[in-house]
């Protein structure tokens, strides 16, 4: 270990080569991409968040809630195989069926690709599912039918999903006294829910709630990209 | 003499090589006692502080009511908070005060000017401080690894200059004669731990990259912390500890170069690993496969260096509490090298990415290989610096138990959580529900291991602050007597 002129040389490459080879060529390469059309002439995406969703990030961001939720589904080639029993004129057959398990989940229809976050300020690719992936919330079925879900589901997540292990973000709504009519955005929480509000009183969620509800409600990857279709 | 002159021979830490070794050496290690000392005890500090936060995050996963109601007691932001406490508290600043004795101890140098060593430790702490009460009041940055607000940066960017430059300098005014492959790894670490920070803060935080980059930035820089920068500190330490105590050379010293250079050429490569079958580019996602299983050949090679020296001893190792220690990390990194490579295949990678089992990796890279290699240095260097043994053997014992039985607990137990929960996700006739279910009893196990951790941490501090009390009492004591005030010749010997 006498030529020392050789280790100063090999940290100077370690510095750069990985950085160039990685971040680098990644910015070169999908660091500037722009909204694209599946054909000429269609409308094209993804589009840019409204303001309220906008702020809505920043409590999602301020919530850590990305140390529990993913936002990145993964793709049709992600399948696994399974075992199922079908039914066929000879009787019950094994058969193996390969499945993504996110789309088969509704959690997405597609796989994310790098478009679908040029307008995020911040992306929230998340690196644990303690809970579902998000990416596709504001499409999901459940949340889409149901307007009053992901508030109930905020200030208590077991009144929708009894067993979760997600905390409950009560501090995210406030208590206050009925005025002359109850307030159309009170919370309609359950008999069985512990914590529900005392005669004359009601609940309702604080902007930053309705920021947050408005942000889960814009998290949709209802289009398809030049690069990446429906399975 | 011009300034530049004059400034040069301030900071040149060269000593009088006219001395004897022992003296030498002597010198070197009182010369640090200040930093050393402070940057252990405060790593320590957080370290107790990060892994009650784990604790408390850990419990949170076990019942959701436990603490709630409070936002800044909210999972996000406590889990964020144990993770920045122990990365930049615990890792950082116990690698500094490894780097700064280890590279003043192999250059035989001497670090001069200890008041900017000072003012650097104090404006760290400062700025961790700052950071993690800022997530608990104003919430994280969402960016894992990088939490602590953007503003707290620049700070501790000059805290760092501030520090590293002494052990770059030590080595560039180092005693002639070969150099040891530990001064390698340091010296690597050193340079390289700057640059992966500046340039992610850049590219997250400062002029934010578009998109998914930043997300690729934020991979790049866990990886490369836990591989350029925490896993060369430790085993620069191993490196150094193991042969130093046994008595002989390291077996096949030679392969140690290769450790090197494939450590520092594929280390920075692997980060992408994280994200296949997300939303990167198939290569993105190759090369960080690539890149991790080609780290394979470092710490196999490490590994059959480190356990064949310690084999040859087995009775030394068992009775010597830091190589205890240091052969447990040199274990835990054969192990995390071997899983890493097999779970960054795609087919393995579908089931156990986005899991807990990330974390384990991560943990057992980060606890049971770097932070028991950094207990291995406390237990040889403390002694040193601060010329005392050690109060009590069996505090030391106690430790060595809980944290090995702790941390081996919980890095299995994040595997096999991770494993069950990436099976049942891969089933989606499975309810989502009985995925967070899957873990059952070993969500209790996790709790256990990291009370066990948090304990032995708890018994360090104890006989660390049991031993720096009697040392500052004599120094205290010797300096009434100087003055007259006290007895000389009595306890303040």
């Amino acid at each position: 270990m006498k030529n020392l002129s050789v280790l100063y040389c090999g940290i100077l490459a370690v510095l750069i080569a990985p950085w160039c080879g990685l971040i680098l060529a990644s910015n070169v390469q999908y660091g500037g991409l722009q909204p694209g059309a599946t054909e000429d002439g269609d409308p094209v995406y993804p589009k840019p968040a409204s303001g309220i969703a906008e702020q809505g990030r920043q409590v999602y961001i301020e919530m850590g809630c990305v140390y529990c939720h993913t936002q990145q589904p993964r793709p049709a080639s992600a399948e696994v195989m399974l075992v199922q029993t079908v039914k066929t004129k000879e009787g019950p057959k094994i058969e193996p069926v390969f499945l993504s398990p996110d789309i088969a989940r509704a959690w997405a229809k597609r796989g994310a690709v790098a478009r679908d976050y040029i307008y995020q300020s911040r992306p929230l690719l998340g690196f644990m599912r303690i809970g579902p992936d998000l990416a596709d919330v504001g499409a999901h079925p459940i949340a889409a039918a149901d307007s009053d879900w992901l508030y109930l589901h905020l200030y208590d997540p077991q009144i929708k999903s009894p067993g979760s292990v997600m905390p409950p973000f009560r501090f995210l709504f406030t208590l206050q006294k009925i005025g002359d009519q109850p307030t159309p955005a009170a919370l309609k929480l359950p008999d069985s829910e512990p914590l529900r509000a005392p005669a004359g009183y009601e609940i309702v969620p604080t902007g930053r709630a309705k920021a947050l509800v408005a942000y889960l409600r814009s998290l949709n990857m209802d289009y398809e990209l030049p690069e990446v279709a429906y399975p | 003499m011009c300034p530049c002159e004059s400034l040069v021979k301030e900071v040149d830490p060269r000593t009088d090589s006219t001395q004897s070794e022992p003296v030498l050496l002597g010198q070197i290690d009182a010369s640090l006692r200040g930093p050393v000392a402070l940057f252990f005890w405060k790593a320590l500090g957080w370290l107790l502080v990060g892994t009650v936060l784990a604790l408390i995050s850990a419990i949170k996963l076990a019942n959701p009511e436990f603490l709630a109601g409070h936002e800044f007691l909210t999972y996000g932001r406590v889990f964020a908070a144990a993770m920045d406490s122990l990365i930049y508290g615990w890792g950082c600043q116990a690698a500094f005060a490894v780097a700064l004795w280890l590279m003043a101890r192999l250059c035989r140098t001497q670090v001069k000017h200890l008041g900017v060593l000072y003012v650097a430790w104090a404006f760290w702490n400062l700025a961790v401080f700052w950071g993690v009460v800022d997530i608990f009041l104003a919430g994280p940055t969402s960016m894992p690894g990088l939490d602590l607000p953007p503003q707290a940066a620049p700070l501790m960017g000059f805290s760092y200059v501030m520090i590293a430059m002494w052990a770059v300098l030590c080595f560039h005014y180092r005693a002639p004669g070969p150099v040891y492959v530990s001064q390698w790894f340091l010296l690597a670490a050193l340079l390289l731990f700057p640059w992966i920070g500046f340039t992610a803060e850049w590219a997250i935080f400062f002029a934010p990259a578009r998109g998914v980059v930043q997300s690729l930035v934020n991979v790049w820089y866990v990886n490369s912390l836990l591989w350029l920068w925490f896993a060369p500190v430790a085993l620069a330490v191993i490196y150094y500890l193991l042969p130093k105590i046994l008595g002989r050379p390291i077996f096949g010293y030679y392969l140690s170069v290769m450790v090197f250079w494939t450590l520092i050429a594929f280390g920075g490569w692997a980060g992408p690993h994280y994200l296949v079958y997300g939303p990167v580019p198939a290569w993105v996602q190759s090369v960080g496969i690539v890149g991790n299983v080609m780290l394979v050949v470092p710490v196999l090679v490490a590994s059959l260096n480190l356990l064949i020296t310690a084999a040859r001893n087995p009775q030394d190792v068992w009775q010597s509490p830091v190589l205890r220690f240091a052969v447990f990390g040199a274990l835990a990194l054969a192990f995390a090298g071997f899983i890493g490579a097999w779970a960054s295949s795609r087919d393995i990678g579908l089931v156990v990415n986005l899991t807990q089992f990330t974390l384990g990796h991560a943990l057992n890279l980060f606890y049971a290989f770097f932070s028991m290699a950094m207990f291995a240095a406390m237990y040889y260097i403390i002694p040193r610096v601060l010329g005392r043994e050690w109060p009590s053997a069996i505090l030391i014992k106690t430790h060595f138990w809980s944290s090995a039985l702790g941390s081996a607990a919980l890095v299995f137990a994040l595997y096999f959580f991770g494993w069950r929960q990436g099976m049942a996700m891969d089933n989606p006739e499975v309810d989502f529900i009985s995925i967070v279910k899957a873990g059952g009893f070993l969500n209790e196990v996790r709790i256990t291991a990291v009370a066990l951790i948090a304990i032995g941490q708890l018994v360090l501090m104890v006989n660390f602050g049991w031993m720096a009390a009697g040392a500052v009492c004599e120094c205290g004591c010797s300096c009434l007597a100087r003055l007259g005030l006290f007895p000389a010749g009595g306890k303040a010997r």
